[in-house]
């Protein structure tokens, strides 16, 4: 039983990052209508920022937040200058667009950083949370900042004019035109928060899978499935089938027998094309219908 | 004169839809623009938001608006109330007013005209939390209306509102149009299909056949041509 606790329990740890990378993800594809594939290597470099900035000697937790304004900044400049020109092009240009973005970013990384592994701090620490053995403070912590942001989150598309603005540009871009938003600036915001996003998802699994420039590899098709499983059109979907991803993925490892760690990655691939064949909206998307 | 079109060209691609059209609305007035399916009603009202590829000179106000995006149009006072209604379905009634008025920044304005619309469209207070995607076409059209007035708009564009309505409730949309323009006093294009109500409604009729203004003065003028009577009023 008490097994059975903790892997529910780190599932629902590494579930917080997944559910992060599947709100960036959900958050571009409701703008452009395009998967980021880059989203994971945006948050490999964005935690090497964070650690370059801790080897110059800031603090942790402010290299936490300088990061997040540098990701900001980054996910604006990366659509400025690469998707908003590909804004009318065929979807095959932006995967390529996509594919371009990841393969640079993942080698600028290995250029300046080499691929070697580093050890990454968590401010948390390791030991076990509040002297259970079932989770550790670091685990607890990630759980923590991950619901920290939701709420952030759900406040300001809730409650800001700024946040409604955005979600009506995601929803009907036109309609939204026309009562004077600029659509165009809402696509680049939504880049810079989910490259803002990602950094956090990036910073927080780094003391788990290490830092170097392939650790997202995993994550970010995690992320995927998570995104696909909640629904590509819902970022609370996204957020919840983060979770059940953790989940399913910790207990899979551990009571199929047979699957270990070497066989997670592929199940988390059969989640998502069971979904897509099962349900294709996702548990909490909506269906486009669209007029003929 | 708030807004004056010459030579106005629109395409949608490699199609002419607008062959030169011209026509001035005064400031104030209740102007209709009538025609067929196709004629290019709803490409009129596209092409001064900008919204279609259009070439000649649209001044609103003596500032050439060609040259501006659909949103700075609108921040100029213009609301257009597309076909359609433009609705932002998964959203709460009270968020598409809001809505409306996001590009304003008097809070204590915009809280005061939300209470204002509430009284104009007694519904929509009723509904004011639920999702406006599950309102009735007609209760959708008056958010449609009110969401635009939420600008505080100098010019109204209306694209065809009666469109899927009950008669009796485009009279009340209708009575309420003329309300807005004589009390608020916001100048209105609507463009329409319903001639007859349009007639009676406007003071000022185009008619636009494939593209081109055919035909132009008063309302009651209008609505007393014989060509018109037959062709838009059917008896």
């Amino acid at each position: 039983m008490e097994l059975f606790t903790n892997q529910i329990l780190a599932g629902i740890a590494t579930g917080a990052i997944y559910a992060c990378m599947a709100l960036a993800v959900v958050m571009i594809y409701q703008a452009i209508d395009h998967l980021n594939f880059a989203q994971g290597e945006m948050a490999m470099f964005s935690t090497f920022i964070s650690w370059q900035l801790m080897q110059w000697g800031v603090p942790y937790w402010g290299a936490f937040v300088l990061t997040l304004a540098i990701a900001f900044a980054g996910g604006i400049a990366i659509e400025r200058l690469l998707f908003k020109p590909l804004a009318k092009a065929p979807i095959l240009t932006n995967v390529a667009g996509f594919i371009a973005l990841f393969s640079i970013i993942n080698s600028c990384a290995g250029l300046i950083w080499d691929f070697t592994i580093k050890q990454y701090p968590t401010p948390f620490g390791s030991s076990p949370f509040l002297g259970s053995q079932l989770i550790s403070t670091h685990q607890a912590g990630m759980i923590g900042v991950t619901i920290l942001l939701l709420i952030g989150l759900f406040i300001f598309f809730q409650y800001t004019r700024i946040g409604l603005a955005m979600r009506a540009a995601a929803s009907l871009p036109e309609s939204a035109r026309l009562v004077g938003i600029n659509t165009s600036w809402m696509i680049a915001l939504g880049w810079g928060m989910a490259a803002a996003i990602g950094s956090i998802a990036g910073m927080l699994i780094a003391p788990v899978v290490f830092l170097e420039p392939n650790m997202m590899g995993g994550v970010l098709i995690y992320g995927f499935a998570a995104a696909v499983l909640g629904g590509l059109t819902s970022p609370f979907g996204a957020v919840v089938g983060g979770f059940l991803v953790g989940i399913f993925e910790n207990l899979a490892g551990t009571y199929i027998p047979g699957v270990g760690n070497e066989l997670k990655l592929p199940i988390a691939l059969a989640l998502i094309i069971t979904v897509l064949v099962v349900k294709p909206a996702g548990l909490f998307g909506r269906h486009i219908v669209k007029r003929v | 004169m708030l807004l004056n079109v010459k030579d106005l060209r629109a395409y949608y691609g490699q199609v002419q839809a607008l062959h030169g059209l011209d026509f001035q609305l005064h400031q104030g007035s209740l102007t209709t623009l009538l025609g067929a399916n196709g004629a290019g009603k709803t490409t009129t009202l596209r092409a001064i938001c900008n919204m279609v590829r259009s070439t000649g000179s649209i001044e609103f106000d003596g500032a050439p608006l060609t040259s501006r995006s659909t949103e700075n149009i609108v921040r100029l006072g213009i609301a257009h109330v597309p076909q359609g209604r433009g609705t932002f379905t998964t959203m709460t009634v009270e968020e598409n007013l809001q809505l409306g008025a996001i590009s304003r920044s008097d809070k204590a304005g915009i809280v005061s005209d939300i209470e204002r619309m509430y009284a104009h469209f007694p519904v929509l207070k009723e509904r004011h939390a639920q999702q406006a995607g599950t309102l009735s076409g007609g209760e959708q059209q008056m958010l449609a209306v009110a969401r635009a007035l939420m600008l505080r708009p100098r010019l109204m564009l209306l694209d065809e509102p009666s469109f899927g309505l009950a008669p009796l409730i485009v009279r009340d949309l209708f009575g309420i149009l003329g309300k807005i323009n004589r009390e608020d006093k916001v100048t209105i294009l609507v463009v329409e299909q319903n001639a007859q109500l349009a007639l009676e409604l406007a003071d000022k009729a185009y008619v636009i056949e494939t593209g081109r203004i055919v035909m132009a003065g008063p309302a009651k003028e209008i609505a007393t041509n014989e060509d018109v009577r037959k062709s838009y009023l059917g008896y």
